[in-house]
């Protein structure tokens, strides 16, 4: 659907690389040019037309995000510059202040290194310890096995809401239930779901959400941080400068304004920031849960199709999102993209930042295809017959 | 070069590589050596004894390219004193970025003399050369 709005699709060109980053539309990539070349100017500072325009268009996104992910306030939405400084900022702003050497992380196995790395490091500084919540058998997170998980110690959960290899989309409202019951933090990496399912922090009962706005039709280089109103009051800058101070003396005395400027210093990306308002506006005109269906029964179909190629395994036939991974028996998954490449067929090859997913896959490296909205049956035919001619596959790598 | 009898040099080289498994032996040097622009992770033993190359183990995961080439620079090393390999590898690497080489000491490694054609395989044949060379580095320590 909606494919007369991306360019790039125009010509002999598949593109199964959308967790990787989504293309964009010309819309956004427009309204970007327009700031820089109409009306540039940095924020909050100028009093001349241009300035007021840019303050206007970069202000109403924090409203657009805010409404997209359901939140109360827009003082909850916080611009970064993707979901890992998001998650970042979570680790070491937040939780290195309140978390205890015996306080439990739990994470899963088929976490991002963004939701991984920040926690190891913390865990090294002595602050809390990492647990992984086992995996079902076909790798999905269970709401029972979290439950099962947590003991008296759990201070955080924090967790993708889709897995980016697998794909399995967590019961997010149900794990958000229980950890209010048990007064656990709720962290969620919306990276891979917010342009994909509906997102409702106050429903999930989330503490802190993070995304990145290049996966969903945007920009690269802004994402989002949402804290709950009381918990981004405690958050400590990881960054300081300009814009977010109230005031600072020569005696070394400073007063900090309140969040979420106080965590935005220094000029913010602007053009980014305005272009994810518009990928906002574009994905809001489809509408998620179109979306969501429309790759779900892509997938569905591309599994199918699969099971006719007696030389593929596939590694996640169940879960529900747009993702496939798989492998050609006997073929290193790169030697498989580079063969897909030749066919104008643009997959991903490699472990996708999950590096210890592979102690629950036993394997390393997987091919991912992530479809999304412009993906169609016709692009996912192709792929099949390239595959079932996979047998010629070195004449072509080699 | 015959492109059919390339590609089964290399496929072979690929599906059956020699010289595959590490060894538990301290007289060997290890290095692990990766791509940051791919997936190709390959971990190298060398062995050297009165500044000749005696052996050569490797392990790893790694695309066709940069597996067969393993198989053969290691093949190519072996026996060769620390001069003579360092030789080789200045060839080898001067073939892939396409400046002037000698092709005589190169032998086998002849099949890799197209792949500068495909830019982003050019790390994944230079793998194996990184590690040997940072090997025999480490060795003069």
């Amino acid at each position: 659907m909606n494919r007369d709005d991306f360019p790039i699709l125009n010509g002999d060109f598949i593109y199964f690389d959308n967790s990787a980053t989504t293309l964009k539309p010309q819309c956004v990539v427009d309204k970007m040019v327009d700031y820089y070349s109409k009306y540039t100017s940095n924020i909050h500072r100028g009093d001349y037309d241009n300035a007021i325009k840019t303050n206007k268009e970069y202000d109403q996104v924090r409203d657009l995000v805010k409404d997209f992910i359901h939140a109360g306030d827009s003082k909850e939405i916080v611009f970064t510059s993707g979901a890992t400084e998001s998650l970042n900022m979570i680790a070491f702003g937040f939780f290195k202040s309140i978390l205890k050497e015996k306080d439990e992380i739990l994470l899963t196995m088929s976490e991002h290194a963004s939701n991984v790395l920040p926690w190891q490091v913390l865990e090294r500084d002595g602050c809390g310890k990492v647990k992984y919540i086992p995996l079902d058998e076909n790798h999905e997170l269970t709401v029972e096995n979290v439950k099962k998980a947590i003991t008296s110690n759990t201070k955080v959960i924090s967790i993708a809401h889709i897995s980016n290899v697998v794909g399995d989309i967590r019961d997010i409202v149900e794990i958000g239930k229980i950890c209010k019951e048990k007064n656990i933090y709720f962290v969620v990496d919306a990276a891979q779901s917010v342009s994909h399912i509906e997102v409702d922090v106050v429903s999930a009962n989330v503490s802190f959400l993070a995304f990145s706005g290049h996966k969903m039709v945007g920009p690269t280089g802004v994402g989002v941080l949402y804290g709950k109103r009381e918990l981004l009051k405690g958050m400590v800058p990881l960054k300081y400068g300009g814009g977010m101070n109230q005031s600072f003396e020569i005696d070394g005395s400073y007063v900090l304004k309140e969040a979420p400027i106080k965590l935005e210093a220094g000029t913010p990306p602007i053009a980014e920031v305005i272009g994810l308002g518009e990928a906002i506006k574009f994905i809001q005109s489809i509408g998620v849960s179109k979306i969501h269906e429309h790759e779900y029964r892509l997938k569905k179909y591309l599994i199918d199709k699969l099971k006719d190629i007696p030389n593929i395994v596939v590694y996640n036939k169940n879960s529900k999102s747009g993702i496939v991974a798989f492998n050609i028996k006997g073929v290193f998954p790169q030697d498989t993209s580079i063969y897909l490449n030749h066919y104008h067929i643009a997959i991903r090859a490699g472990n996708h930042c999950a590096k210890v997913l592979k102690e629950e896959l036993n394997i390393k490296n997987t091919c991912r295809v992530s479809l999304y909205l412009y993906n169609t049956k016709e692009e996912v035919d192709k792929l099949i017959e390239v595959l079932k001619n996979s047998e010629d596959i070195f004449k072509v790598v080699i | 070069m015959d492109e059919v009898v390339r590609r089964e040099i290399i496929l072979d080289n690929y599906q059956h590589p020699m010289h595959k498994g590490l060894v538990e032996d301290d007289s060997y040097i290890k290095k692990n050596t990766n791509n940051d622009s791919c997936i190709d992770n390959i971990d190298m033993m060398m062995k050297i004894k009165d500044g000749v190359i005696e052996d050569i183990v490797f392990d790893g995961e790694a695309c066709s390219i940069c597996t067969s080439a393993t198989s053969i620079l290691i093949r190519t090393l072996i026996g060769k004193t620390k001069e003579e390999a360092e030789v080789v590898l200045e060839n080898y690497q001067n073939m892939i970025h396409e400046i002037e080489y000698d092709k005589e000491i190169l032998g086998e490694l002849n099949v890799y003399d197209q792949v500068y054609k495909q830019p982003n395989r050019k790390t994944c044949a230079l793998l194996p050369s990184k590690a040997a060379e940072s090997i025999l580095k480490e060795s003069e320590k």
